[in-house]
């Protein structure tokens, strides 16, 4: 009696155990919450975007090759009017333009702050970086408003809505993000590949160039990747700036649009389960997409650039 | 001086000129921002509702708005990244699922905010039924934090030393009690800039609240708190035109003739906020830091 009693209470799992296995629970099921969250935004993104093609019947082809966005009605050949490319053409232009002339700012910045006045970077350059992280996408669209859209009219003529203006505020925007990761990757090239280079004879510049920036170069395409991943999901500012005129391009100052602006001006004024409304969530697809691909693209960079030490 | 020399000298030259550059961008944002907006901020610009048509209207309950919001989300989002960033830093092992998980988080993390807003619409607006409300804009804005609030969190809990975890154990402690007794609090200053900073990004987030926490902001009975009363402040079912929502409402479709004054008003109270949350991050931290440790 007195045996089965002692080994009941010798086999029962302690209070201890009992606490360990439940905090043990409550953190993985709050890991899993957020897994569940990254599994329904895709799905539900997913059925939303394609429900175009399959309930709504418009192919795939005309959706990405075609030019008129005006959903609901039909295009002269008599298709439906869904024609994505002057978003996509949009999205990509601002997108690849910001980040050819972010990249030489950003990395002549992040050389400085690590290689030429890590003083002065840290005391100054630092702070600069963490502040313009900082300010919210709509000040930079109304700054982009207010100051960049009359400089774009007064300089290169048009109304000064468009992708160059959507540019400019993009450039500002996705600076301090490649400024702060290649500052990252430069200060992760050993110190002695520097010294091995000034011993040869190589003077600063030469070491920067020809030593530091190639053994850093993977880290600063990660960089470049992670800020044309912000820019081409940025809504707000570029929504503000660039014109929203669902055309082909024709020029840099002509009114145009990009993904997220049409999706942030269009939602609210269409119907649930509508085509119009199906269409929307086919742009939202897109981007998701696409913001899948440029992790995909950080993950490659990394996994073949990783430092060999 | 042979011509490599010269072209050395050159090249730091233009990186100077380049950082020189950047650092006058940011001189003449932040100048621009406040130099065009404090002057038309007043404490009745910042206390009287917003007015549609006529001049002098404020941002009162956008603002209140704002901070409601930002505090519903951190009281949401905080449990959850705090347990998310315990098991990954203290439980997880090395394996696919690990590495699963970190990868969708790095997902959720990069994922585009207007994304993450139409999910908001589309789960707690249409299919939840909460309608354009606070509740919606509160549950969206958690989404968007999780990711780097967990990272922030997570980066926190690895800075404490494994000799404070070997103290626990060796003391009897179970592993969770160590994380939660000793771990946690270790953390604590780092946890708390965390929180701060992830404040600042949220306060400043319009994109995803666009669709969830509604672009209205009907008028407050500031004497009602009770929150299931539909023109209480904090009803959470009432739709919620945020601070940073106001500023694009405005410039994309506003009609009142002081429109710039405005939103130039509106921008400078939002870095300023802004500024005040990332200067009291670091400033809060080390206090805490201070404070438990007796370390100077």
């Amino acid at each position: 009696m007195q045996n089965q009693k002692l080994a009941k209470q010798l086999m029962k799992k302690s209070k201890t155990a009992r606490y360990e296995r439940f905090g043990h629970l409550l953190s993985l099921s709050a890991l899993l919450l957020i897994m569940a969250i990254v599994l329904g935004i895709i799905v539900f993104v997913a059925s939303k975007g394609l429900a175009t093609f399959f309930k709504d019947g418009v192919s795939v082809k005309d959706f990405f090759t075609g030019t008129l966005w005006n959903p609901g009605t039909k295009t002269p050949a008599g298709h439906q009017a869904v024609g994505a490319l002057p978003m996509i053409v949009g999205s990509f232009l601002v997108t690849i333009l910001a980040a050819l002339l972010s990249t030489p700012f950003a990395i002549g910045t992040a050389v400085y702050m690590t290689e030429i006045s890590p003083k002065r970077g840290a005391k100054i350059l630092q702070p600069v970086t963490e502040l313009l992280v900082g300010i919210p996408s709509v000040v930079y669209g109304f700054i982009g408003l207010s100051v960049v859209v009359p400089f774009v009219r007064n300089t290169f003529g048009g109304s000064g809505f468009g992708i160059l203006s959507g540019t400019f505020v993009l450039f500002v925007m996705i600076l301090p993000t490649i400024v702060s990761m290649t500052v990252d990757s430069l200060r992760g090239v050993p110190q002695f590949y520097r010294q091995a280079s000034l011993a040869l004879g190589a003077t600063k510049w030469q070491t920067i160039w020809k030593v530091v920036l190639r053994a850093a170069t993977p880290g600063i395409l990660t960089a470049v990747v992670f800020g044309m991943a912000r820019a081409f999901g940025e809504a707000l500012a570029v929504q503000m700036v660039i014109g929203n005129a669902a055309l082909m391009p024709q020029n840099l100052t002509s009114p145009a649009s990009t993904l997220t602006s049409v999706l942030t001006a269009g939602m609210g004024n269409t119907v649930m389960g509508s085509l119009q409304n199906d269409a929307l969530w086919s742009l939202a697809l897109v981007l998701l997409v696409m913001s899948l691909f440029f992790n995909l693209l950080v993950h490659m960079i990394g996994r073949k650039g990783a430092f060999k030490k | 001086m042979n011509r490599t020399q010269k072209q050395s000298r050159f090249a730091i030259a233009c990186l100077k000129a380049v950082a020189g550059f950047v650092v006058l961008i940011l001189a003449f944002l932040i100048g621009y921002i406040f130099i065009t907006g404090l002057p038309n901020v007043s404490w009745h610009f910042l206390t009287s509702p917003a007015k549609a048509f006529n001049a002098g209207g404020g941002i009162g309950i956008q603002l209140f708005n704002s901070f409601y919001l930002l505090l519903l989300a951190m009281l949401i989002s905080l449990p959850i990244a705090l347990g998310a960033a315990i098991y990954l830093n203290e439980y997880a092992q090395d394996n696919w699922f690990t590495s699963t998980i970190k990868t969708s988080i790095e997902i959720l993390s990069s994922l585009p905010s207007v994304v993450v807003g139409l999910f908001g619409f589309l789960l707690f607006v249409v299919q939840f039924n909460y309608g354009f409300s606070i509740i919606s804009g509160a549950l969206t804005l958690t989404i968007f934090n999780l990711p780097l609030l967990t990272r922030n969190i997570e980066d926190s809990l690895s800075n404490v030393s494994d000799d404070q975890r070997q103290g626990g154990l060796g003391l009897g402690l179970s592993k969770y009690e160590t994380i939660i007794h000793i771990v946690v609090p270790a953390s604590l200053p780092g946890i708390i800039s965390g929180i701060i900073l992830c404040s600042g990004r949220v306060f400043g987030e319009a994109a995803a609240l666009i669709y969830t926490a509604g672009q209205s902001a009907p008028a407050l009975n500031f004497g009602d708190w009770n929150p299931f009363n539909i023109d209480s402040p904090l009803s959470p079912l009432r739709p919620a035109e945020t601070l940073a929502v106001h500023i694009w409402k405005i410039n994309s479709e506003g009609i009142m003739p002081d429109l710039t004054q405005v939103s130039s008003g509106s921008a400078a109270v939002l870095v300023l906020a802004i500024l005040i949350f990332n200067l009291s991050a670091r400033y809060i931290g080390r206090k805490v830091f201070e404070r438990m440790t007796s370390v100077k």
